[in-house]
């Protein structure tokens, strides 16, 4: 006996290849947090930089490829997380672990007043004044003589010496003192990376995602189905601030050196993060991923030429954003089909299926 | 040969298709009229000759040149002018100015100018120095035709003209289409008030879905024939 | 009496800003184009009046007028090839070249140049002063606001009552309808960012007679420039000389607090003006 033909259409972000991606990115990270026990220590370094520059375009590509917020002023965030880290051990005697956290709050507390004045600036203004925004900050934390000032400062060796874990770490598996610090930076670098991803993922495909998708791609429509634009705006900018914050106190814990040029970088926690994203794929997870391998092969095999590398890596961003506006995972998707990470909703299910009948 | 001719015209947006060959003629000094309801292909139609849609070059041929992909700054220079849907006046730019910069791209000199355009329109002259938006809707429709005859044009096309204007601003309007038509321009009106075409016309068609189905002159076409090739022939 | 010194020394550096900032404002108003190269196109601009005064020997304010227009062709070939197509409703295409073109100029003049600051000079001109009553101005300082004031009119005659400036405003409104009166849209922008290369050029030759410069010093120049016409509303060019003024007087006198205050001083001025008027003093009506 048949059934008349029932349509059995699911909606679906998942697909196959996603599927199978996930549980190799999840063999790919159990592999990445070993690697202290088989990797070199200069190795460990790399991926400590990979790990953190991807946080940061993760970062960067919510803001201006799903939210159309283009900072160019994220050198605050990170400036300012740094700076309140080293405020925190510093000033307030804080082991330096748990002044990363101070440093995403404070950069999530210096998001509230920016947006407030960067979101009234439209579009191309909006990412002038989150320069202007930066520069304020910089100049102000160089008036901060309890930090050294317009030289800057380095963490005290006590601290960092006697950073939680550190101990065990040496205790248990023998590391040095040195060493032990990068593979705890290293392990939390990973740990941010991975939540990162995760959190990303986890907001585009959900209510919310679906709003910022709509507000994308056309603000009024958006408001007219009950998107709050604004708000939704606000919690990303937020967000996103205090994951670079995080991301800044990190990268400082390891440098252990500070100074308002560089903390404050225009060309370091900006410039290289735009350019990572563009080359990856803006508007995508996977875009960035890429982004920063190809970035971190270019800094290497290009870092010997000095301005060269700059030049190369501005005339590459330059041809892609012309000629492939949607980046090198772009291309790969538009040959291969193939997304790891859908945030696509497509519909499945197919008429001439059978329905259970 | 006809001035402007178009051969087998087609046009896409997208995936959408708007013309499915479109064969039309403009002989020199002639008006003509193209009707059609909303949707019929009638702007599609404007658009692709003035050059804001490019097609394959031999598609529209004017005065024995194939212009079918010619850019729509050339074809103004070439003598075609175009009065769009809408009007689009420049709201950057004074009455006067909107009336200088239809002859941005002109070559030769021929009847209209500032002067002969104020004599047919006088109530511009005294509004010159107002911005073209801060104008009523008949008085824009009078600097838009007034700009497209700056360039002295061979061929003026006209997009809607009556569109949104009280009936005896309509009248004024299409008064002016004879006193254009003496100075040997020819005159393409595209409308959807059929009325006021088949009055200024010489040769009418008639279009529908992107495809012409209907052709001849005012006189000789009967009412159900336009009808049916306005609406499509009622069951 | 120390204050009115202060304040004149930062008007005039305000035109220094506005001369900055003019190219900038004419080519936004033209076509909604942020270029985030701005102030590196004219550091460049700086190298290469410097290279024609070195290997001619001859008088930077000559320099100037020869660079001038083979900078127009510069200007009018990369906005014909490059910034052409990046123009459209998304703004990231167009930030995101001028990004990347702003490092690549950078790098470039590094690898020129190298990071060694430069100036130009104009011998004598550059200790010249003159009293204007109670206050004493430098030469240059004073030269420089003129040069902003006469390209700000010279730039309003071309857009006010010309027939190429009837076509930059009509192709900034309708660029579509602009085509059917014989203006080809890109011709038009392409031209617009010549004569915006022509007033870099001037800007240029007083940033190499006024201070040293080097290849990085584009960026910082760009944000005053950006704070002078945000400040001054869209499009509006005498907007963009109150602008520089007010980011000049605001230096001047956070200076005079604190020599480290200057630059904050501008950039809060900046912040406190787009509080108080988020679409700046003198905006346009039609945006």
């Amino acid at each position: 006996m048949t059934m008349p033909a029932q349509t059995n259409w699911t909606v679906e972000t998942r697909t196959r290849t996603s599927t199978i991606f996930l549980g190799l990115a999840a063999v790919l990270v159990v592999v990445l947090a070993l690697a202290p026990f088989y990797a070199s220590r200069s190795l460990i370094q790399d991926l400590f930089f990979i790990l953190t520059m991807l946080v940061l375009a993760q970062g960067w590509n919510l803001l201006a490829g799903y939210a159309g917020l283009v900072s160019v002023g994220q050198q605050a965030f990170v400036g300012i997380g740094a700076y309140a880290m080293f405020g925190g051990v510093i000033l307030l005697d804080l082991d330096p672990l748990v002044s990363i956290a101070l440093g995403g709050i404070a950069a999530a507390l210096l998001a509230i007043p920016t947006a407030f004045f960067t979101f009234r600036l439209q579009g191309a203004y909006f990412a002038i004044g989150t320069w202007v925004v930066a520069e304020i900050v910089r100049l102000t934390v160089a008036q901060w003589k309890a930090l050294g000032g317009g030289t800057g400062t380095s963490l005290p060796r006590s601290a960092t010496r006697e950073m939680f874990g550190l101990e065990f770490l040496k205790d248990t598996f023998g590391f040095k003192t040195s060493a032990a610090t990068d593979v705890i930076t290293f392990w939390l670098a990973l740990v941010l990376a991975v939540v990162t991803v995760g959190v990303v993922y986890r907001l585009l495909r959900s209510r919310q995602g679906l709003g910022l998708a709509a507000v994308r791609d056309n603000q009024n429509a958006a408001r007219s189905v009950g998107v709050d634009a604004q708000r939704i705006k606000t919690i990303v900018y937020l967000s996103t601030a205090f994951i670079t914050g995080l991301a800044g106190a990190l990268i400082y814990v390891q440098k252990a050196r500070i100074s308002p040029d560089a903390a404050f970088s225009v060309l370091d926690w900006t410039a290289y993060v735009i350019f990572i994203v563009v080359i990856g794929g803006i508007g995508t997870i996977e875009g960035p991923i890429i982004g920063v391998l190809v970035f971190f092969a270019l800094q290497n095999s290009l870092s010997g030429y000095g301005s060269w590398y700059l030049l190369v890596l501005g005339l590459l961003g330059i041809v892609i954003m012309l000629f492939a506006p949607r980046g090198l995972w772009g291309l790969f998707t538009d040959r291969t089909g193939i997304e790891l990470f859908p945030i696509r909703r497509r519909l499945s299910g197919d008429p001439n299926e059978k329905s259970g009948g | 040969m006809a001035l402007l001719q178009t051969e087998n015209l087609t046009a896409h947006y997208g995936d959408f298709q708007a013309l499915f060959g479109v064969d039309i003629r403009l002989e020199e000094g002639e008006t003509v009229a193209i009707i059609g309801a909303n949707g019929a292909g009638k702007t599609t139609l404007m658009r692709s000759i003035s050059g804001v849609l490019r097609n394959q070059p031999e598609a529209i041929v004017f005065d024995k040149d194939r212009i079918g992909s010619t850019h729509a700054a050339d074809i103004v220079k070439k003598g075609i002018a175009m009065v769009p849907e809408g009007r689009k006046l420049f709201p950057s730019l004074s009455v006067e100015e909107n009336l200088l910069i239809g002859a941005y791209g002109r070559k030769t000199d021929g009847p209209w100018n500032l002067e002969s355009i104020y004599s047919m329109f006088p109530v511009l002259k005294e509004r010159r120095t107002n911005a073209g938006t801060a104008l009523s809707g008949g008085q824009q429709q009078m600097v838009a035709i007034g700009r497209a005859l700056m360039s002295n044009p061979r061929v003026l096309l006209c997009d809607e003209i009556s569109l949104g204007l009280a009936p005896v601003i309509i009248k004024d309007i299409y008064a002016a289409l004879p006193k254009i038509k003496e100075t040997g321009t020819s005159i393409v009106v595209v409308e959807q008030d059929i009325g006021q075409a088949l009055k200024v016309a010489d040769r009418v068609y008639c279009m529908m879905e992107g495809r012409i189905t209907l052709e001849g002159s005012p006189s000789d076409l009967s009412r159900d024939a336009i009808h049916n090739a306005y609406f499509g022939a009622s069951a | 009496m120390i204050w009115i010194d202060t304040i004149v020394q930062g008007v005039l550096l305000g035109g220094l800003y506005a001369l900055f900032a003019a190219g900038l404002s004419l080519v936004f108003g033209i076509m909604r184009l942020v270029n985030l190269a701005h102030g590196d196109l004219i550091v460049m601009a700086a190298y290469l009046i410097l290279v024609l005064v070195t290997l001619l020997g001859i008088d930077p304010f000559l320099a100037a007028l020869i660079a001038a227009p083979f900078l127009f062709g510069v200007g009018w070939l990369l906005q014909m090839h490059v910034l052409n197509r990046t123009l459209g409703p998304d703004i990231l295409p167009p930030l995101l070249v001028t990004f990347g073109l702003s490092i690549v100029i950078q790098n470039a003049l590094l690898e020129g140049f190298s990071a060694d600051s430069k100036r130009l000079s104009v011998g004598q001109l550059e200790t010249a002063s003159l009293a204007l009553g109670p206050v004493n101005v430098g030469v240059m300082p004073l030269l420089t606001f003129i040069s902003a004031i006469v390209v700000i009119v010279a730039l309003n005659r071309l857009f006010y009552s010309t027939s190429l400036g009837r076509a930059f405003r009509a192709t900034s409104d309708d660029a579509v309808t602009a085509s059917l009166m014989g203006v080809r849209p890109q011709n038009i922008f392409a031209t617009a960012t010549g004569i915006a290369m022509v007033v870099v050029t001037i800007a240029a030759l007083y940033l190499g007679t006024r201070a040293n410069f080097d290849p990085t010093i584009g960026p910082a120049r760009l944000i005053y420039a950006f704070e002078a016409v945000i400040i001054g509303g869209l499009g509006s060019l005498w907007g963009t000389l109150a602008g520089g003024i007010i980011i000049g007087v605001a230096q001047t006198l956070g200076a005079a607090i604190n020599p480290e205050w200057q630059i904050l001083a501008g950039h809060v001025a900046f912040v406190v003006v787009l509080l108080l008027r988020p679409r700046g003093l003198f905006p346009r009506a039609v945006d």
